[in-house]
């Protein structure tokens, strides 16, 4: 009896939460090791350079408490009604496109042909980030928000038509079924069955699009193609660092804005 | 439902007449608008250089065409930055982001009123803006070179899993925090024992997801001198080496692919 009650441990181990073989367990922690001790080793710091830059990021923290609005109000201005004019045009645009593709998309009610042709085009204009895509209709269209304008439909399109086409083969078979059977054609089923069962999270969807795409719109900037990143590029291009802090939080407060808004369309909408 | 009564007897329509008139101003708003936004965004639109615009893709095409393949080889090194860029990152982000995401979660935080709005706010503030300007901003800070990078990766990782990762906390069941706390264990005992076995799957899932984007992010982040990918593409650009450019678009595209195989492998094994 006190045999068996001396072999009961005394202490508990919790047990691994996610793999449960120790022989794995250890294997992944030593090949993370390696990787990492490898792949600390590969960066290059030059402490001398990062030693004279902390300077420069403190004079940066400091313009981001003190940002100058004024000095350089009419640049900003110019480029945030360049951003958000391209944000608008370029999610409707995009919006308007990818309806047709997402509903081509979706498995449930588009044939088998044009099923492959429109998930190409998703994956086309998933494949390669917004800043690429930038570049390249830059090169082709100028510089200016044209370029920005149609880098943001194009990657609206990626975006909006594959969540759309999602939704779409997620829907409640029985009421297509219902619909069908009443004779209906497929410009029928679409409008009454597909419709109303995808409309709220398409608006949805569009208002979280916009504010990715206010977002990008500050991005693809840099590259040329418009907008508040132009504005901003010059303003760290010339070390001022209060216009740069100013031109950040107006961007924190718009997307905050948008953010806060379209949640609340979109409680109101569904 | 509204119901009119006509001669022929009730018609019955979805909307009131008011809502109707609602919902067509309300679209005749949006309308207008995009008109607008459209008229004085295209007011500086030189639209010879639009409407040439087939003949330059036509151009760069026939110059991006055949890529050159023989590229590749210069290209690992920077490769292999690229990769270490968003890992090291990552790792970074979340490192800052846990205890954050700790502060932020309703259940778990010290004070509603000092601590969650500014940790909400840390985590907004990261989320609103992209690598690519942390990048640039950084770049003018510390210099080129991938350190700027991974803190610029890290930065924009915080609010991402940050905000999925305080979502994660609050939805923790309640009772086994509770039955831990029964036990009269200590703070770390509770997080450990109580909150860890909870989100662990959410936590993973969340890292690789962020880094499967962040590999995606820092292929680019060379743009603005951060290192890796970005940096060949934008000295290939410079001297107009459209074969080149196609090679490095090749390469980030099947780096692409494979980190986002690697994480819907990773994440279908962890949920």
């Amino acid at each position: 009896m006190t045999a068996t009650a001396k072999a009961y441990p005394r202490r508990w181990r919790r047990p691994a939460t996610m793999i449960p073989d120790p022989r794995w367990r250890y294997g992944l922690y030593a090949a993370i090791l390696v990787y990492l001790v490898l792949a600390i080793g590969s960066v290059e710091v030059n402490w001398m350079r990062v030693w004279d830059g902390l300077d420069r990021g403190w004079r940066f923290v400091q313009g981001f408490l003190q940002p100058d609005f004024t000095s350089r109000w009419k640049d900003i201005r110019a480029g945030m009604i360049e951003s958000l004019t391209m944000t608008v045009t370029s999610t409707v645009a995009g919006v308007l496109i990818s309806v047709p593709i997402g509903i081509g998309a979706a498995r449930n009610i588009a044939p088998r042909a044009v099923y492959y042709v429109c998930r190409g085009i998703i994956a086309a204009s998933r494949a390669l980030q917004e800043i690429i895509i930038a570049i390249l209709l830059v090169a082709m269209f100028g510089f200016g928000p044209f370029a920005g304008f149609l880098t943001l439909s194009f990657a609206t399109i990626g975006f909006l038509a594959k969540l759309l086409a999602e939704d779409i083969e997620d829907i409640d078979e029985a009421q297509a079924e219902a619909i069908r059977a009443t004779g209906a054609s497929w410009w029928q089923l679409v409008n009454y069955a597909v419709q109303p069962q995808v409309m709220p999270r398409l608006i949805g969807l569009s208002l979280y699009r916009f504010d990715i795409n206010f977002r990008e719109s500050a991005v693809i900037g840099i590259v040329g193609a418009g907008g508040i990143g132009a504005t901003l590029n010059t303003a760290i291009d010339r070390y001022e660092y209060d216009s740069a802090g100013a031109i950040l939080l107006i961007i924190i407060v718009v997307v905050m804005f948008a953010e806060y808004s379209s949640s609340h369309i979109r409680k109101w909408v569904q | 439902m509204p119901v009119t009564q006509t001669e022929n007897g009730p018609v019955w329509r979805l909307r009131t007449p008011r809502a109707r008139l609602a919902l067509w101003a309300g679209w005749f708003a949006l309308v207008a608008l995009t008109v607008w936004c459209w008229q004085v965004m295209t007011r500086d639109t030189i639209w010879l250089f639009v409407l040439d615009a087939p003949q330059q893709a036509a151009d760069i095409g026939s110059r991006m065409f055949p890529p050159r393949l023989a590229y590749i080889e210069r290209l690992l090194w920077p490769l292999w930055d690229t990769i270490n860029m968003a890992t090291l990152g990552t790792l970074l982000g979340v490192v800052i982001a846990t205890p954050i995401a700790f502060l932020a979660a309703r259940n778990t935080s010290p004070s509603l009123l000092i601590a969650r709005p500014i940790a909400l706010f840390i985590i907004v503030a990261s989320r609103s803006i992209n690598s690519l300007i942390w990048a640039l901003l950084l770049v003018s800070i510390l210099g080129p070179g991938l350190l700027a990078g991974i803190i610029a990766i890290a930065l924009r990782s915080i609010g991402f899993v940050g905000k999925l990762l305080y979502e994660a906390i609050e939805e923790t069941e309640a009772s086994q925090i509770e039955a831990i706390q029964a036990t009269g264990a200590g703070g770390a005992q509770l997080l450990n024992y109580g909150y860890w076995p909870q989100i662990a799957p959410a936590f993973w899932g969340i890292s690789v997801f962020r880094w499967d984007i962040n590999i995606r992010e820092s292929a680019v982040l060379g743009l603005v001198g951060a290192g890796g990918l970005g940096l060949q593409l934008q000295a290939s650009l410079n001297v107009l080496a459209w074969p080149q450019v196609t090679t490095i678009l090749l390469v980030i595209l099947a780096t692409v692919v494979f980190s986002e195989w690697v994480s819907a492998k990773v994440r279908h094994a962890i949920i």
